[in-house]
C-alpha cells in the first residue's frame, strides 16, 4: 500500500464518528462576519492605513501621475528604475529618468544592483493598507518587485477594495499573488516591530484619483 | 519528558518533565525579564488589532467552523488538493512520519545537486528535524527568518512558535551575530550595535548573497486551498518571498491539517492570523502560489503532505480540535505559565498552551505526560484563540488519558490515585465528610501557630514553601448549620 | 423560590464564614435558604486532575441532593463552573441516561453567588457597609469560565464606605489552579509573587474574590510575606454592616 493510501486510510478510520450522510462541500459555515469594515471613503482609509506601516502615501490626480512619480524618485535621489512591461508610459517622468526593462530577464544580482522598481498593482485593500500584486501588466514577475530596495507602487483609486473578503473575490488564484502591507519588517527582536529586513525597505505608494474627482 | 522519542521528532530528546524544566527557567532572571517584556508588548498589540473589528467573534466562529468541517472531511479535501496542485504543475508527496518526510526532501534536494539550501521558518520542518537530517546527508540548511537565524547561530532551541528567539534580548543577539555570522557566511559589520534596526541590517547583509545564488528552498505552509491548489505563506521580513521566488526548486512541507476547502476561505484566515499573531491589521508579506508559473519563480514545486501523528490526533473526538491551530501563537503570548517559564520548559517544538495539547497527541500522551498538567486552566488561551480551540477542555481530557496511561503501566496504583480514591470515598458520604472535617480541624490546629500552618513536608512542600495555610476552624459550616439553623428543616 | 446553598466541601471545611455570609445576605434580602445536608463535593479536583471516574459518584450525588430546588447558589465560581461545564461531560461519558437527564435539567438552575444576586434577584445594593480600601481579584473561573463580567464590582461599588481600587493586570491568573499549585509549585509561586506584588502596589487593605480557593493561595502568600493585607470572600464583604468591626 502506498503512503498516500495509508494516510488517507488512517484519516478515514479516525473519522468514524462523522455520519456518512454529512457531505463535504455542503459546509454549514456561519459567515456572519462583515464583507468590509471600511466606514470612511476608501482612498482616505487606504492612505491612512498604508501610512501606519511607515510607507509614504501620495494622493494625486491621474493627469499628474508622471510629475508625482518624478518628484518621489527625485526626493530619493533615484534616476533609474526597473519598469515592468505594461506600466503606463504616461505615468513615467521625463528628464533624466532611465527606464530599465526585464527582457531578457535580469539576474537576481542585477535587480539587486538596480535598487528601484516602479509597479502598478492588481488590487488594494483599504482596511488593511495592503497592495496585492498578481504579476500582471505593470507588475512583472515577482522578483522585480522584491529585490530592489525601493518600491514605488501606483494604485488607481478604483482598484481599492474595502476589506480582505472583497479583495479575495477579485483575485485570480491561478496567478502568483503577493500581498504587500508596508515595507519589510520584523518583530523578531523583543516582539518590537522594526522596518527593513529583506524585502524593499522603502515603499512609496501613489494613489491616482480620476481627473474629474480631483 | 519521560521516555525517548523515535521517528516523531516533536519532542526534544532528553527533555525533563515540565515542572523540573520550569524550575530551571524560573531561576533565570534575564529570561523572565525578556519574556515579560515581549509578552506584554504583544498582548496590548493583539487586543488593539482584534478590538478594531466589531465582528471578531463572528470571524472566530467562521474560522472554527471551517477548520472543524475540513477535518471532518479531511480525506476528501486532501485528494482535492492533490488533484489541484498536480494540475497546476506541482508534485505531491505523502509522508507518514518524520523519517519518511526527511527522506523525500533529502532525495529531492540530492536530485538537484545542491549542497546548501535556504529555509523559510516552518514548524513542520522543525517538527521532523529536517535540518539535522539534511546535515547527515551533507546538505547545509540555512535558516532565513531572523529569529530562526538567531536560534541557528546560537545552536539554541526555539522557544516560541512565532518568535523562536523570544528568550533572547537585543544585547544577546548582538553578541551572537558578532561572534557567529562569520562561520556561516558574511560576518556581521564592525561595530554592530544592539539597535534592532542595526541587527536587522546585519541579517539582511548576511543573507543577501545567499538569496541571490539560491537553487533550492524549503518552506512550510500556512494554508493550502483544496479547490485551486493555492499554497500560502504568511511572513514579515521578505525572506519568505526570496525563498519562494528566486530558487529553481521549491519544496514545501505541510501538515495535512493545513488544507482549507476553498481559496475564498482565505478571506477569514487572512483576517484572523495577522491580528492574532503579530497584532497587525496585515502582516507585511503574504505569498500565494498555485503550482508553477512559467517565467516567474521556481520551475519545480514539490508539496510534501505530512501525517506524523496527525491522523492519531484526528481519531480523538475531543482532542481533534487541536488540529485547528493556525500557529498564530496568541495562546503563548497570553498564557501566565508560558510568560514565567518560556518555551523551552515544554521540551517540544510546540510550546505553550497549544503545545500542551498538541504535543501529547502527536507523540502519544505517555511520552509527554506532564504537559497537560502545565496549566492552571485559566482559560486565557481559549479566549485568545482565533479558531476557538477550547484548550482547557482538551487539557482536562488529556489529563484523564495521562492518568489512565499511567495506571495501565503499573501493577500498583500511584499515591495520587490512592489519594483521589480516598477523597471520593470520604466525599460520597456527608457523614464521612463531617468526620474528616473534625479530624482536619484537630490536626490542623496541632500543626498551626496563631491560626496559620507553615512549612509542610511531602507533596505539600512546594505549596508550603511560599504560602501559609489557615488552620481549619473549630466548626465546619455544616456543624454550624446543624447547631443554628437546621431545626425544622430537612 | 426554594433556594439551596451549595457551600462546597472546601468552604464547608475551611471557610464556614463564607457560607454564613451567603445566608446572611440572602436572608437580609428576604429569602429563605436551605442547606441540604446530603451535599458534599462537585468533584472538581478529581476531574481537573484526570481522575474522571472518581468524580462520577459525586456528580450523581449532586444531582440527587439538589434536584428539587429552584435555585442552587454557591459562593465558588470554580465549583459553579465545574457543575455547569463538566457535570454534563461526565454524565455523558460515564452516566446512564437518567443521570444525563437529571444533570441537564439541574445545571441551568445552578448559580454562582454574585450571579444569583445580580441576574436572578436583580439586586446590586444589598445593604452592606464596609469602610475599607478593597481590591477585587477576578478569578479565572469567574472571569473567563462563568463570564461574570463586572457583576462582582457592581455589587462592591454599592457597598457603603467601600473604596474599590483596581488591580494592575487584574485578569491575570494568580497561579493556584488546584493541584497545579502542588504539581507545578515553582511556576505557581512565580505567578503568585506577581499577584501579591500587584496587590501590595495598590495599597489595598483587603483583597476579595468570588472563590476562596484562589484566596487561600493569595492569602497564604501574603501571610508568608508578612503583608497586612487581608483576604476575604466577596460574600463576607456583602454581609458586613455598620455594626461590624470589619
Amino acid at each position: 500500500m502506498s503512503t498516500r493510501d495509508t494516510i488517507l486510510g488512517r484519516a478515514r478510520a479516525a473519522l468514524g464518528d462523522v455520519p456518512p450522510a454529512e457531505r463535504p462541500e455542503e459546509a454549514p459555515i456561519p459567515r456572519g462576519y462583515r464583507r468590509s469594515h471600511a466606514d470612511v471613503p476608501l482612498v482616505e482609509l487606504f492612505a491612512e492605513r498604508v501610512a501606519d506601516y511607515r510607507a509614504t502615501v501620495t494622493v494625486a490626480p491621474e493627469h499628474q501621475a508622471a510629475r508625482t512619480v518624478g518628484r518621489l524618485l527625485a526626493d530619493r535621489g533615484l534616476t533609474r528604475a526597473v519598469v515592468p512591461d505594461g506600466f503606463p508610459d504616461a505615468w513615467l517622468p521625463g528628464g533624466t529618468f532611465t527606464r530599465l526593462g526585464d527582457a531578457p530577464p535580469r539576474t537576481p544580482a542585477e535587480l539587486d544592483g538596480i535598487g528601484a522598481v516602479l509597479s502598478t498593482c492588481a488590487v488594494a485593500i483599504a482596511v488593511t493598507g495592503t497592495i496585492v500584486l498578481d504579476a500582471g501588466p505593470g507588475q512583472g514577475r515577482r522578483a522585480l518587485t522584491l529585490l530592489p530596495d525601493y518600491h514605488l507602487c501606483v494604485v488607481r483609486a478604483e482598484q481599492i477594495a474595502g476589506d480582505v473578503p472583497e479583495a479575495i473575490a477579485l483575485l485570480d488564484p491561478t496567478r502568483p499573488l503577493t500581498f504587500v502591507s508596508g515595507p519589510s519588517a520584523t518583530s523578531d527582536i523583543e516582539l518590537d516591530r522594526v522596518e527593513g529586513v529583506h524585502g524593499p525597505r522603502t515603499l512609496d505608494v501613489i494613489i491616482l484619483t480620476s481627473t474629474e474627482e480631483a | 519528558m519521560t521516555g525517548a522519542m523515535g521517528a516523531r521528532g516533536v519532542v526534544f530528546l532528553g527533555s525533563p518533565a515540565f515542572p523540573d524544566a520550569a524550575r530551571t527557567a524560573l531561576a533565570d532572571d534575564r529570561l523572565r525579564a525578556n519574556l515579560r517584556r515581549a509578552t506584554t508588548t504583544i498582548r496590548d498589540k493583539r487586543l488593539a488589532a482584534t478590538g478594531e473589528l466589531d465582528d471578531w467573534e463572528e470571524l472566530r466562529a467562521a474560522g472554527e467552523a471551517i477548520k472543524r468541517h475540513t477535518l471532518r472531511h479531511l480525506p476528501y479535501y486532501l485528494e482535492r488538493l492533490e488533484e489541484s496542485v498536480t494540475a497546476a504543475g506541482g508534485t505531491v508527496h505523502w509522508a507518514a512520519d518524520a523519517a519518511e518526510a526527511n527522506r523525500i526532501v533529502t532525495e529531492l534536494i540530492r536530485a538537484t545537486g545542491a549542497t546548501e539550501i535556504l529555509k523559510i521558518k516552518s514548524m513542520a520542518t522543525q517538527e521532523i528535524g529536517l535540518n539535522e537530517a539534511l546535515a547527515d546527508a551533507g546538505v547545509t540548511a540555512c535558516e532565513t527568518d531572523l529569529a530562526e537565524l538567531i536560534v541557528q547561530l546560537g545552536e539554541d532551541r526555539p522557544s516560541h512558535i512565532l518568535v523562536p528567539a523570544i528568550h533572547r534580548n537585543r544585547g544577546e543577539i548582538r553578541d551572537l551575530f558578532a561572534a557567529e555570522m562569520g562561520h556561516w557566511g558574511r560576518p556581521a559589520p564592525e561595530g554592530l550595535t544592539d539597535e534592532p534596526a542595526a541587527l536587522a541590517e546585519a541579517a539582511r547583509l548576511h543573507l543577501r548573497e545567499k538569496f541571490l545564488r539560491a537553487e533550492v528552498a524549503v518552506s512550510g505552509a500556512n494554508f493550502a486551498c483544496a479547490d485551486t491548489g493555492t499554497v500560502a505563506v504568511v511572513e514579515s521580513e521578505g525572506n519568505g518571498r526570496m525563498c519562494l521566488t528566486l530558487p529553481e526548486t521549491l519544496i514545501t512541507v505541510m501538515g495535512i491539517e493545513k488544507v482549507l476547502p476553498a481559496f475564498t476561505d482565505l478571506e477569514v484566515f487572512l483576517q484572523l492570523l495577522p491580528r492574532s499573531s503579530t497584532g497587525e491589521r496585515m502582516n507585511p508579506y503574504t505569498s500565494l502560489w498555485t503550482g508553477t508559473t512559467p517565467g516567474d519563480g521556481p520551475s519545480a514545486f514539490h508539496l510534501v503532505l505530512l501525517d506524523n501523528g496527525r491522523t492519531d490526533t484526528l481519531a480523538d473526538e475531543v482532542g481533534r480540535q487541536a488540529l485547528h491551530c493556525i500557529r498564530c501563537s496568541a495562546c503563548l503570548n497570553v498564557c501566565p505559565v508560558y510568560e514565567r517559564t518560556g518555551g523551552h520548559a515544554y521540551g517540544s517544538v510546540y510550546p505553550g498552551p497549544i503545545g500542551a495539547v498538541l504535543t501529547p497527541q502527536l507523540v502519544g500522551v505517555e511520552h509527554a505526560s506532564s504537559l497537560p498538567f502545565a496549566s492552571t486552566l485559566c482559560g486565557a488561551c481559549y479566549d485568545a484563540c482565533p479558531v476557538r480551540i477550547n484548550i482547557p477542555e482538551v487539557l482536562t481530557h488529556l489529563r484523564a488519558k495521562a492518568v489512565e496511561a499511567k495506571a495501565g503501566h503499573r501493577r500498583l496504583p500511584t499515591l495520587e490515585a490512592l489519594a483521589m480514591k480516598g477523597a471520593t470515598a470520604v466525599l460520597v458520604s456527608p457523614a464521612r465528610l463531617g468526620l474528616a472535617q473534625r479530624a482536619a480541624s484537630l490536626g490542623g490546629r496541632l500543626l498551626s501557630r496563631r491560626g496559620r500552618i507553615g512549612r509542610l513536608p511531602g507533596p505539600f512542600r512546594g505549596w508550603s514553601d511560599t504560602r501559609d495555610t489557615p488552620a481549619p476552624p473549630a466548626e465546619s459550616f455544616r456543624a454550624w448549620w446543624r447547631a443554628n439553623r437546621a431545626g425544622g428543616q430537612r | 423560590m426554594r433556594i439551596a446553598l451549595f457551600i462546597t466541601c472546601f468552604n464547608d471545611t475551611l471557610f464556614p464564614d463564607t457560607g454564613r455570609a451567603v445566608v446572611t445576605v440572602l436572608e437580609r434580602l428576604g429569602h429563605q435558604v436551605e442547606f441540604p445536608e446530603a451535599q458534599t463535593c462537585c468533584g472538581q479536583m478529581q476531574f481537573n486532575t484526570g481522575y474522571r471516574p472518581d468524580a462520577v459518584p459525586l456528580v450523581s450525588g449532586f444531582a440527587r441532593t439538589f434536584g428539587g430546588y429552584d435555585a442552587v447558589v454557591t459562593p465558588s465560581a470554580s465549583c459553579a463552573g465545574m457543575v455547569r461545564d463538566n457535570h454534563p461531560v461526565l454524565a455523558e461519558q460515564y452516566g446512564r441516561r437518567q443521570l444525563q437527564q437529571d444533570v441537564a435539567e439541574l445545571v441551568p438552575r445552578v448559580y454562582e453567588f454574585t450571579e444569583f444576586l445580580t441576574e436572578v434577584l436583580k439586586v446590586e445594593e444589598v445593604g452592606a457597609a464596609f469602610p475599607r480600601r478593597v481590591a477585587y481579584h477576578p478569578t479565572c473561573h469567574s472571569l473567563r469560565g462563568l463570564r461574570l463580567g463586572d457583576r462582582p464590582e457592581r455589587l462592591l461599588r454599592a457597598v457603603r464606605g467601600l473604596e474599590l481600587v483596581e488591580l494592575p493586570r487584574a485578569d491575570s491568573c494568580c497561579g493556584f489552579g488546584g493541584t497545579f499549585a502542588l504539581k507545578n509549585a515553582d511556576t505557581s509561586a512565580a505567578m503568585l509573587a506577581d499577584k501579591t506584588a500587584a496587590i501590595t502596589a495598590v495599597g489595598a487593605e483587603v483583597l476579595c474574590a468570588a472563590d476562596n480557593s484562589c484566596l487561600i493561595h493569595i492569602g497564604g502568600g501574603l501571610s508568608r510575606q508578612g503583608s497586612p493585607v487581608r483576604t476575604m470572600h466577596l460574600a463576607e464583604i456583602l454581609a458586613a454592616t455598620e455594626g461590624d468591626r470589619g
